[in-house]
């Protein structure tokens, strides 16, 4: 210590009291915004799983299960069709799952940073706002042995004039499902490493790695790979439980006798056998247990990979000679998952205009407007509703997620807080598993078959998505700017709005952009809290689909897709029109 | 009352039992620029902060902040009047320069014109006329600099910290910019606390040096 | 207090048909105008969809009543709905005022007190439907209808192929079997329990047994294995020619229609009868498709509707399903053009102008007219399609 410094002791009580520290005015609210949010979306899950527990143990007066038993369990287990529909759920969901991240990995590690890579980008937005289940039928349409690949060399390459019986969709091992899924969960993981990379100063430790003399790929798997696997962690978790619960896609890729597990729960509770449901409500609980099962073998995995991987970084190979074919691997698989979908969509536009359309012709033989005449009253009104609900829905998830991550800030908690992992429930619990439950709460309080009681089911949906988007570009702003305007006489409301919001505006509407599609996307939430009266894109197209005519499917998956496509957007366009001269914020 | 920035007993450790990290009884008088020098690590920043009230929760902060007489301690940042330079400009990307300074000025200055006048008198004081309207991005590392100072000194705070604001200038735009730094704050008769590790800054400063170091 | 409790407890077992009662039709009428129906529907026929938008239409006009269609993919949703909210204790203020129902949903429902009723033989087009003609009318899969749902319409399996690649289609299941072993590969039902994969089973079991007469009771009380063997004989025969050998199954009856346009099926099955015309007209399939029957006649079965035990506007929906037995909404629905949907009234009883809008209907070359379908086979009791089902999923439901 220098000379006239030396520290004067304070009795303990002052120092309390004079303890320095940023302390803004209590807030009235904000403090409850964490504890708010757990509750709203903890508490639906909760209550819709006890309402699905129930009736697993045999408890639902109103068919007359009045004694707690373990039948429905043994009626499960007893199921012919149980060990192979186990069986495409795993596969499924632990394939699907490793392959899209390690494919996610493999393009940020190799085209990260390049021209090519913004092309990459530029290409998100559209595919995540395709539907998964226009996804499904677009990649069915396009490899099917009667699709539009075989079309292209039929009959003159293959001499084929109908279809080859061979089997690719629907395989019994849910391998096709797991290709559809890679499709939708390549760009979700992008978008999530996308938004670490920053945090995890990513550039600069590829940059140092390739100067040490390590490949391109080698060094960001060994330098940035474990900086950014802690952030992307519970995306990759969310898309593990998706893939392991998801029906829209594997009723069209998935095999069908037995149908993967999800997807048999859903038939059962729509047996007309209403004992059935009691069936149905054992297969969600075992199908939750399934999904936590994987999810903890997933952990498993994490670690026996980290000690495998501190190895193999501390190993010194520099992998320079791999770097083409990784680069090239992942072109090639950046090219594929993005081509299905687009060759997909492009699928569903030609069909949503076509005449008559036979095997093998390339091209419908003629083309007509009335799919879409006949569809254009009932898509407005279908379209403006689908916007106010994922407006009201994302406005109010926002709020929620921007209340969280302020309190967090103001009250310097450091670290996020353990139990704002909780937010993550409503994707980890398999839909099948609450939602039923959850429509029997709403009706026993009154509170369903309204768009606004429909808003507030897909709150619980998109807040989670919201946070995941939102959370990681909000931790990493420079807080001195807050700093700097707290200093100059801004108290926390004014730093909040006038600068910590505007120059957020980029990722909170992009955090908005995916919520919105999030809600777009709902079917099951709208189908039952809003008594099927609420007609949205998707519940139309869901319904529509039920008739087989792909005209009209083609019609409301482009629409459906439109709309989320909208979202991101404005989530674009907004920002460059704002900040068109404040070249310190163009991305 | 002593007019003036007094630090009475600031004392900053690693926690509330933990290494003790800065003990300072300081007075530093208006018009006067006071220099903290020290190695890196040793903690200026984190004083900083503290008497801005915004040191990270990981320290325990005791003693008292004064302020022409006035303990500050309990104020939020925003309350204390006491205004911040950093070594970036840390200007706001979203606004344009005279967007910046108009953030400074008080609420109370009311009317658009008077407040453009005054936007515009205070870049004239830094040889900035007519940049109002330009994007931050498109300025000089020296003219960022110098608006940050008015943006600083616009929002009237009675005592002025100074965070290394000089190290990422070039050596000829140091000199220059140290000087315009202490005329106008001894023309305006604030006292400051400068943060360094550059035995020429201290000098120019003109003021007392208080050296911290290794316990 | 206890007066009150007791009140309430009366009120809740007073009979259901007491409010409102069909029997004072213009009081139903009154009380129906204003109210909002909300009919839940199958929603994946535009052309179904256009006719219910028609029949709003016209309820609006003549009654006052506002009919909005929720579409729903599967009606089992909507007994999903119902039961749920006799969970949740809404006895009344239900969602659902009208369904379109059949079979082992109506028996399901009927089973579990979910309906009102009994109010649909107490309508007055009751007197025009052909009880003798058509037994269905009463019997939904032989279950008893007794008030608890309004006959719509019928509707009949029939077969179509394309004449281009398959020129002489089977007119049995014997015959079927013959055809698949000559092209393996084209030819799929879809997997049990689909409602038209499960119908493929009970007409290949209606064919293939030697005594029918168990079928129409319930299966707890006859030999189930000993029924059943003919039809997994024919099973187990005719697997290992269909599309993709019997390793993967089309989802719905629908599919099937897209799987023959797309040439990777030569031979398909529908319960609409008109579904066939109605798609080469719109451009779904080739103008070479045919529809036929079996030779041996085909299930055939009546719909319904039917209103919740807590609809909120039952009186709407009883003028509704009046409207629907109409003559002219029945005419309307016969009409390929339309719909295709076979009448449930006794058509040769109408008075002249009446049976006019019949004879008016132009069935076109695609389609089939009454004429045409040949005799429709009865559902058997509801009680053999969980077995079958269950048996089915055994055997051929388990994966490999």
């Amino acid at each position: 210590m220098g000379a006239p410094l030396r520290g004067r002791p304070l009795s303990a009580p002052r120092a309390q009291a004079a303890r320095l520290g940023w302390r803004p005015r209590p807030p009235r609210l904000l403090p409850w915004a964490p504890a708010l949010t757990l509750g709203v979306l903890i508490g639906p899950v909760l209550a819709g799983l006890a309402g699905a527990a129930a009736p697993a143990f045999g408890w639902f007066p109103p068919l007359g299960g009045d004694t707690v038993t373990l039948a429905p369990f043994r009626a499960l287990l007893a199921w012919p069709g149980f060990a192979a529909s186990l069986r495409a759920t795993l596969v499924s969901a632990a394939l699907s799952t490793a392959l899209s991240l390690a494919l996610a990995l493999l393009i940020v590690a190799a085209w990260g940073g390049t021209r090519g890579f913004r092309l990459i980008e530029r290409a998100l937005s559209p595919l995540l706002s395709t539907p998964h289940a226009a996804a499904a039928f677009g990649l069915a349409f396009l490899i099917a042995p009667s699709g539009w690949a075989a079309r292209a060399l039929s009959p003159w390459a293959t001499g084929w004039t109908t279809a080859p019986d061979v089997l690719l969709i629907g395989d019994p091992w849910a391998l096709s499902l797991a290709a559809g899924l890679v499709t939708k969960e390549v760009p979700f993981l992008l978008l999530m490493i996308l938004a670490a990379l920053p945090q995890a100063d990513a550039a600069r430790g590829a940059l140092l790695a390739r100067a040490l003399g390590y490949g391109r790929v080698w060094g960001w798997l060994k330098v940035v790979l474990p900086r950014v696997y802690p952030q992307i962690r519970l995306p990759v978790y969310a898309v593990l439980a998706y893939s392991a619960s998801t029906v829209d896609m594997a009723v069209i890729l998935g095999p069908t006798a037995p149908p993967p597990l999800a997807v048999q729960i859903t038939l059962w509770t729509r047996d007309p056998d209403l004992s059935m449901r009691f069936v149905a409500a054992a297969g969600a609980m075992l199908l939750l247990a399934v999904t936590l099962g994987l999810l903890g073998a997933w952990r498993l995995g994490e670690l026996a990979a980290a000690r495998l991987g501190r190895a193999w970084v501390e190993g010194g190979g520099r992998g320079r000679r791999a770097d083409g074919a990784l680069r090239a691997a992942a072109g090639a698989a950046a090219a594929l998952t993005s081509g299905a979908v687009f060759a997909g969509l492009a699928g569903l536009a030609v069909w949503s205009v076509a005449g008559l359309w036979t095997f093998p012709d390339f091209w419908p033989r003629s083309f007509r407007l009335d799919a879409w005449a006949r569809a254009a009253p009932g898509l407005g009104a279908a379209a403006g509703e689908t916007a106010l609900i994922g407006v009201v829905a994302v406005l109010v998830a926002l709020a929620l997620t921007l209340g969280c991550l302020e309190a967090e800030h103001r009250h310097q908690l450091g670290r996020p807080r353990r139990s704002l992992w909780l937010l993550y429930l409503p994707l980890v619990v398999p839909n099948v598993a609450f939602l039923t439950g959850l429509q029997t709460l709403a009706l026993a309080a009154g509170l369903d078959g309204g768009r606004w009681a429909v808003a507030a089911a897909h709150v619980v949906f998109v807040t989670p998505y919201v946070f995941l988007s939102l959370a990681d570009p909000w931790r990493a702003w420079d807080a001195r700017a807050g700093l700097a305007a707290a200093a100059l006489g801004a108290g926390p409301d004014r730093v909040l709005w006038a600068v910590r919001l505007p120059m957020l505006l980029r990722p909170v509407l992009t955090a908005a952009a995916v919520g919105f599609a999030v809600s777009v996307g709902q079917y099951l939430p709208t189908l039952l809290i809003g008594a099927g009266r609420v007609a949205t894109l998707t519940t139309e197209a869901v319904t529509l689909a039920s008739g087989g005519d792909r005209r009209l499917i083609g019609v409301y998956a482009l629409t459906q897709a439109a709309a989320a496509c909208v979202g991101f957007a404005l989530a674009l366009a907004i920002p460059a029109v704002a900040f068109r001269d404040r070249r310190g914020l163009r991305g | 009352m002593t007019a003036g920035l007094r630090l009475e007993g600031l004392r900053i450790r690693e926690g509330a039992r933990g290494r003790t990290l800065v003990a300072l009884d300081l007075t530093v008088p208006p018009g006067v620029a006071v220099s903290v020098m020290g190695p890196s690590g040793v903690g200026k920043s984190t004083l900083l902060a503290a008497i801005v009230g915004a040191a990270p929760p990981a320290f325990a902060v005791s003693g008292r902040v004064l302020l022409d007489g006035r303990d500050v301690g309990a104020l939020p940042t925003e309350a204390r009047r006491i205004g911040l330079l950093f070594q970036d400009d840390v200007l706001f990307p979203h606004l344009s320069v005279g967007g910046n300074l108009a953030f400074a000025l008080p609420a109370a200055l009311r009317g658009r014109a008077a407040r453009r006048e005054r936007v515009a008198a205070a870049l004239a004081e830094a040889g900035l006329e007519g940049f109002a309207e330009r994007d931050p991005a498109t300025l000089s590392g020296g003219q960022r600099a110098r608006v940050a100072v008015m943006r600083a000194l616009l929002a009237e705070p009675r005592a002025l910290l100074l965070d290394e604001p000089f190290s990422r200038l070039d050596a000829a735009l140091r000199a220059s910019f140290r000087r315009f730094v202490f005329e106008t704050l001894a023309a305006r008769g604030l006292p400051a606390l400068l943060v360094t590790h550059d035995a020429e800054d201290a000098a120019a400063a003109c003021g007392p040096v208080v050296t911290l170091g290794p316990a | 207090m206890r007066l009150a409790v007791l009140a309430a407890a009366a009120t809740l077992a007073a009979p259901a048909f007491a409010s409102p009662d069909p029997a004072d039709w213009p009081a139903v009428l009154a009380e129906a105008r204003g109210q909002t129906v909300y009919w839940h529907a199958w929603g994946g026929s535009p052309e179904v969809n256009d006719y219910i938008a028609w029949v709003g239409r016209e309820m609006a006009a003549r009654h006052g009543v506002r009919v909005e269609h929720v579409k729903v993919a599967d009606i089992s949703e909507t007994v999903s709905r119902v039961l749920a909210e006799k969970g949740a204790g809404r006895e009344t203020g239900g969602a659902v005022d009208l369904m379109w129902i059949n079979g082992e949903n109506f028996a399901a429902m009927k089973r579990n007190d979910l309906l009102f009723g009994p109010w649909a033989e107490a309508t007055p087009n009751w007197a025009l439907v052909d009880v003798e003609g058509v037994p269905g009318v009463r019997f939904d899969f032989t279950v008893p209808t007794e008030g608890l749902e309004s006959p719509w319409g019928k509707a009949q399996i029939v077969f179509f192929h394309d004449a281009a690649r398959m020129p002489e289609p089977p007119r049995s299941m014997i015959a079927l079997l013959a055809t698949a072993e000559a092209n393996p590969g084209r030819f799929a039902y879809p997997a049990p329990p689909d409602f038209t994969g499960t119908t493929f089973l009970k007409q290949a079991l209606l064919e293939l047994v030697e005594d029918a007469a168990p079928l129409f009771g319930p299966a707890e009380e006859a030999d189930f294995a000993g029924t059943t063997a003919p039809l997994w004989a024919f099973l187990d025969a005719l697997h290992p020619h269909l599309w993709r050998r019997g390793a993967a199954w089309p989802a719905s009856g629908p599919q099937l229609r897209s799987m023959m346009a797309d040439g990777e099926i030569d031979l398909a099955f529908s319960f609409n009868p008109n579904e066939a015309a109605l798609a080469i007209a719109t451009g779904l399939l080739p103008d070479t498709v045919r529809a036929y029957v079996f030779d041996g006649g085909s299930i055939g079965n009546v719909h319904f509707v039917a209103i919740p035990f807590n609809a909120s506007a039952k009186a709407g929906a009883m003028a509704t399903a009046d409207f629907l037995l109409s003559p002219e909404a029945q005419a309307r629905k016969a009409d390929p053009a339309v719909w295709g949907d076979g009448p449930v009234i006794a058509v040769d009883a109408l008075p002249p102008e009446d049976r006019a809008l019949f004879d008016a209907i132009d069935f076109g070359v695609g389609a089939l007219g009454p004429a045409d379908l040949g005799p429709a086979l009865p559902e058997p009791h509801p009680s053999w399609v969980r077995l079958l089902e269950a048996e089915w999923a055994r055997r051929y439901g388990a994966g490999r």
